[in-house]
């Protein structure tokens, strides 16, 4: 049996490898994604004071932090049984706004655009943004600007654009938003409203040329998994969780974060660190499902916002009965969520409770268990936290946005390495559309490690025990 | 330092959260006035995939935590001029060394996550990257020749060390970035 290894996996927001096994004619047989490094957040918790959870849990992540700090300190709103003032919810969906305009921005323009913009096959060397600040420094501006305008909107609320946490407490906020930042953030709105319209331009021209890619990025049926406001609208701050089959039909609604268990569960193999959830009722690996941007405009029904709303409509009509299958989709729907949180921000910051200074409350742990629910760049994000009299954490268990697309991911690197990679004449572009498909459902991984001093278009032959016979390098 | 030719800068992510590369892109529009200065020749945002020979300076985000960032570490050392640990996983071990609190540290934290809270199939992932019992930082297993703390450092800082390395100069870090 031979083996194609993509190691690693580049543009992508952690480190992964893929393994293409093929059959005896070189033909492809399966794929494999492989997340390979952990950290161990869920031990190293215990033991320590439940306010310390949004400061260490947001270091899970550098990109999107700010889910990480929002579901935690639901989670801890809810240990000291606090439903916070209206400002802090407003300022904490801001916040929220902020981190996803400038993840989808991140995944768009610094880490997709090179594939889009300089092609498949351009030269490895230089198909990163760099390379794309060379060869259309327009397009690159604009996307490090709107990419800059979420960052900025996380700093203006909260003080920093990285790991903010110090703003974050239990039961509300630890200062107030002044005026002056509002407006700040207000005149640069414009702006960043006009590009994620031109974006949306730019993407809908090019998609007419790639309708294979269409078909083959991970274009399957599966069952969607996102967060919805009471009337079923998008939700990507708090809610409750809904799920709809591959054609949309709602299978699960309303779901309280509290009974998350009874529907996701979570398996494990033996070649990745990322675990495989699974939607309970359906068993493993059936129990396939995605989330993020596609699915959540798969499960919802509007968006609320005049732009997005009039997008979602075009959007829809992508696929059967309003649910849109291909995973290359995926671009679409968080360019389409980038003018939503665009919108809302908006809304948010004209709003008049959103200057109030009352945002801070003196809090003492009543509850042993909290658990918050947010709908992370890529996906529903949970955290669920278990505490004593004192507030001591005891366990922690944490539900990752990307880890619910892991068997979608699985299917979908098969998929495309069926379609373009022949093991006779390998080419790096072949590769890179394999890890373009990876990049397309934006994975956030967990740090992991770059293989070294090991070529990374690599052919191994292996017997049925894993030994290695033959081995080759291109 | 380099004169005609663009210098060759590279960055590595081994144990962190990717904040501290976020913080390098959060020069923003700086970053289209270094794309003059440099070529980005190695980085988890470039696709080449090999840790190429001869490049000038390395930037390394994250503690050494297995086996192969500790194989990759040594490998990037060998060919790199100046290499800076950049924000304090690297500088000090920071998030992923709060494990090492615990005696045999990969045990327990593996154990937690894949045995006991998995449905199906529990089991420590043995294909993978093997932990190592602690995580450290860079110095421990490689000379570092600049340490930019901050969890992430600023991104203003980070370009100010760039910068001066590029024009031939020693950075003066005094004040400019602090732990956390
Ligand atoms: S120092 Fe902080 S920002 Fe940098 S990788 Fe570590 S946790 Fe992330």
């Amino acid at each position: 049996m031979k083996e194609i290894v993509i190691s690693p996996i580049t543009r992508i927001e952690g480190h992964a490898k893929v393994t293409i096994f093929l059959n005896d004619d070189s033909s492809v047989r399966d794929a494999r994604f492989e997340v390979v490094d952990f950290r161990g957040f869920e031990k190293f918790s215990e033991g320590r004071p439940f306010y310390e959870m949004p400061s260490i849990t947001a270091r899970a992540c550098g990109i999107c932090p700010v889910s990480h700090l929002v579901a935690s300190a639901q989670a801890c709103d809810d240990i000291v049984g606090v439903t916070v003032p209206r400002t802090v919810e407003l300022l904490r969906r801001l916040m929220h706004m902020g981190q996803l305009i400038q993840s989808h921005a991140l995944n768009f323009f610094h880490l997709s655009a090179p594939d889009f913009l300089l092609g498949m096959d351009y030269d490895p060397e230089r198909r990163n943004v760099f390379g794309l600040i060379e060869k259309m420094p327009d397009v690159a501006r604009q996307g490090i600007r709107l990419r800059k305008f979420g960052q900025e909107i996380i700093e203006n609320v909260a003080g920093k654009k990285i790991h903010s946490s110090e703003w974050v407490v239990p039961g509300g906020a630890k200062w107030p938003l002044t005026k002056e930042r509002a407006d700040y953030l207000l005149s640069n709105l414009p702006e960043a409203q006009d590009t994620a319209l031109k974006t949306i331009k730019l993407f809908k021209d090019w998609l007419a040329s790639c309708t294979e890619e269409m078909e083959t990025y991970g274009d399957f049926p599966s069952y969607y998994l996102g967060l919805v406001t009471p009337n079923g609208g998008l939700e990507q701050y708090r809610g409750k969780i809904r799920v709809v089959d591959s054609d949309g039909k709602i299978v699960a609604d309303m779901i309280d974060p509290y009974q998350y268990s009874e529907y996701i569960g979570e398996a494990v193999e033996p070649w990745s660190y990322m675990k495989f959830p699974y939607y309970k009722p359906l068993g493993y690996p059936d129990g396939m499902y995605r989330v993020g941007p596609l699915a959540r405009l798969n499960v919802c029904s509007h968006c609320g916002t005049p732009l997005a709303d009039e997008e979602l409509k075009e959007f829809k009509k992508l696929g059967k009965n309003g649910v849109v299958q291909s995973s290359f989709h995926y671009h679409y729907a968080r360019l389409i969520e980038a003018l939503f949180c665009i919108e809302t921000a908006k809304d948010i910051l004209e709003d008049p409770d959103v200057l109030s200074e009352r945002v801070c409350t003196r809090t003492r742990p009543i509850k042993s268990e909290g658990i918050g629910v947010a709908e992370a760049p890529r996906g529903t994000l949970i955290h669920h936290y278990k505490v004593d009299p004192q507030g001591i954490v005891k366990s922690v268990n944490m539900i990752i946005a990307t880890e619910h697309n892991n068997l979608a991911f699985n299917k979908a690197v098969t998929q495309v390495a069926k379609k373009y990679v022949e093991a006779e004449k390998l080419q790096e572009g072949m590769l890179n559309r394999v890890e373009s498909v990876v990049r397309s459902f934006d994975p956030c991984l967990s740090c992991a490690t770059h293989m070294v001093g090991q070529m990374p278009l690599e052919l191994r032959l292996v017997d049925s025990h894993g030994k290695l016979i033959d081995r080759q390098i291109r | 330092m380099v004169t005609a030719e663009k210098a060759r800068v590279a960055t590595i992510w081994l144990s962190g959260c990717s904040g501290c590369h976020m913080t390098f892109l959060d020069q923003d529009e700086a970053l289209i006035d270094l794309a003059k200065k440099i070529q980005l020749v190695y980085s988890p945002i470039a696709d080449v995939k090999v840790f190429p020979e001869n490049v000038d300076v390395t930037l390394v985000e994250g503690a050494v935590a297995n086996d192969h960032q500790e194989e990759m570490i040594k490998f990037a050392r060998e060919r790199t001029k100046i290499l800076i640990s950049l924000g304090d996983c690297a500088v000090t071990g920071n998030v992923p060394a709060l494990r090492n609190a615990w005696v045999k540290s990969d045990e327990a934290v593996l154990k937690r996550a894949y045995i006991e809270t998995a449905d199906v199939n529990p089991q420590i992932p043995t294909e993978v990257p093997e932990l190592l019992p602690k995580a450290h930082p860079l110095h421990e297993f490689v000379k570092v020749d600049y340490y930019i703390p901050g969890c992430p450092p600023p991104s203003g800082v980070v370009n100010y060390v760039i910068t001066e390395l590029l024009a031939g100069r020693t950075p003066n870090m005094e004040g400019k970035s602090k732990y956390g």
